[in-house]
């Protein structure tokens, strides 16, 4: 993989905030997008722009033809059985939110419970914090250690009897840790539990296999894998799908509807009411071309040797601290510095054209577990460069010498 | 790095480190907390009311240079004034973080807090120095116990 090639690929690469280069480090929250899936998109709106599925027109017919090509793209990234089980959503939030709100809600009384792990981003806990409040059941999470780990063994000892439905993080977005979450389903299975995994932060660093995993359900975020915004995938399988009742109810998700009865679409249209996100959907499709043509283990390789590179510059820079030290880690630093509150890190390190993100990362509970109320992070993709971590080491040099 | 300086100017940078008033107060006549759920800083604001004159204001929390430098001197220069000044400030300080680099304002009104002028140029940083400002003014009005940026 050549990465100044890449590189050549993602066009914003060339701005200059502040008149300074850009050194993006914050693919964790976004990822940039190739020219691949820029061109998609105005190939799309240029021309084939049309409604999907019911058009009966030349133009209908291409966009449809390239909408549910898209599907079988998505299907084929996760190692699905059939592209039915590749329901379109907005992101990894809509996709759980929509599990939540269709097959746990129908299995959970009071007293049952939901088990996520203390990692877990604020959207794989208030949908279910949100679910357990209107039918009174409760919500467990596995504790982390110090080292920012969710164990096996006490993902296993919560699994109680009244346990209905699991649902864990792949990678955590605050901390990098990658959860052992093939041996969490397979523990899960063993006491007959539904396990969903949110894999916003995998789907772009680790090859995914919903078949291996065998989990039930699996849900990404077209933006955090070089494609569009507003795009995202649930996978479910199928005997769950057509199990499940509708989660919004229009046009797309019916197959016939008269004032006394709806009869509703087969799956996966029975959950993509409305007209859907074609152009994101398309976009996705050429982000997944684009991610599959470079190898998601190429991927992996070249982020990782950033990572560790990254781990020990950043480590040399006085005051520094890393949040957790994950055996299991994908190219996500969190840290802090002495003294020195994340937010003006942010703010200096902007204006020599570094973005980090600094905050809670939507995981206030980690930052809770750590006792400190944010931190810097640095995240990378595989357009960044050993260069740029030294970049980073320089910048936060001057946040030393400024703030120190 | 100049126009950082224009952000972190030396008072700024004095006040950060080293917060005046930062302390709980026995005998507050008022106690607000203020949130800043964007970065999750947390600041409670001590006051002690004597009618409609502030006799004393101390603060606890945590939170970037800027927000600690600006609950410091909030602190240091509502002392003995009355509510209607207070907010009569605030709202000088507010049109000066908020009118933009283009905005002239006459800072002089504002003394000291004419240090904060340079956080216009940085919109994501306002609600860092306007925190303490809020939950001041929410103290004020004796309305919610907690308060939020937001």
């Amino acid at each position: 993989m050549n990465i100044e090639q890449v590189r050549a690929d993602f066009p914003i690469l060339a701005q200059r905030p502040h008149g300074k280069k850009l050194v993006y480090l914050d693919s964790a929250a976004t990822t940039q997008k190739p020219r691949q899936v820029i061109e998609a998109l105005t190939e799309y709106y240029s021309g084939y722009n049309a409604n999907i599925h019911r058009g009966i027109h030349f133009l209908s017919e291409k966009a449809t033809a390239a909408y549910e090509a898209g599907r079988g793209k998505a299907q084929r990234f996760l190692g699905a059985d059939a592209a039915e089980e590749i329901v379109f959503v907005r992101g990894t939030t809509e996709g759980i939110n929509l599990v939540a709100n269709t097959f746990a809600r129908t299995r959970l009384q009071a007293g049952d419970e939901v088990l996520i792990t203390g990692m877990e981003h604020h959207s794989n806990i208030v949908p279910w914090q949100m679910l357990c409040e209107q039918t009174g059941a409760l919500l467990r999470h596995v504790p982390l250690n110090d080292q920012g780990e969710a164990s096996l063994d006490e993902f296993k000892r919560l699994l109680s009897p009244r346990t209905r439905f699991a649902s864990i993080v792949h990678i955590s977005n605050a901390l990098g840790t990658i959860n052992p979450v093939h041996e969490m389903i397979q523990a899960a299975k063993s006491a007959s539990v539904p396990v969903l995994v949110d894999g916003a932060q995998a789907a772009a660093h680790v090859s995914v296999n919903v078949k291996e995993l065998d989990c039930d359900f699996y849900c990404l975020s077209g933006h955090k894998l070089y494609g569009p915004t507003g795009i995202g995938v649930l996978y479910g399988k199928r005997e769950h799908l057509e199990a499940m009742p509708p989660y919004q109810g229009g046009g797309e998700m019916i197959s016939s509807v008269t004032f006394e009865k709806t009869t509703y679409n087969r799956v996966p249209h029975k959950f993509e009411a409305g007209t859907p996100n074609i152009a994101g959907v398309i976009g996705l499709g050429a982000a997944i071309d684009y991610v599959s043509e470079l190898g998601l283990e190429r991927i992996a390789a070249h982020e990782n040797r950033l990572l560790a590179y990254a781990l020990e510059k950043v480590a040399s820079v006085p005051g520094v601290r890393f949040l957790g030290a994950p055996r299991e880690r994908a190219s996500i630093v969190s840290f802090s510095m002495d003294g020195v509150h994340p937010h003006d890190m942010g703010t200096i390190l902007d204006r020599e054209g570094i973005a980090i993100r600094a905050g809670h990362h939507c995981a206030q509970p980690v930052m809770e577990r750590f006792g400190i109320p944010a931190t810097a992070r640095a995240s990378f993709g595989v357009y960044n460069t050993t260069e740029e971590v030294d970049d980073l080491v320089r910048g936060l040099s001057r946040v030393k010498e400024l703030l120190g | 790095m100049s126009d950082l300086r224009d952000l972190y100017q030396d008072v700024v940078l004095d006040h950060g480190r080293n917060p005046r008033n930062f302390r709980t107060m026995e005998q507050a006549t008022v106690k607000v907390v203020g949130h800043n759920p964007l970065c999750g800083d947390k600041l409670v604001l001590y006051l002690k009311l004597e009618g409609d004159v502030v006799k004393d204001v101390s603060f606890e929390g945590a939170g970037c240079a800027i927000s600690m430098a600006s609950a410091s001197l909030l602190s240091e220069t509502t002392v003995g004034k009355t509510r209607a000044e207070i907010e009569e400030t605030f709202a000088h300080f507010h049109e000066m973080l908020t009118g933009g680099v283009e905005h002239t304002v006459d800072t002089g009104a504002l003394g000291k807090l004419a240090v904060f002028q340079g956080v216009c140029e940085y919109p994501t940083r306002v609600k860092c120095a306007s925190l303490s400002w809020h939950t001041m003014k929410a103290a004020l009005q004796g309305g919610e116990e907690s308060i939020t940026t937001e």
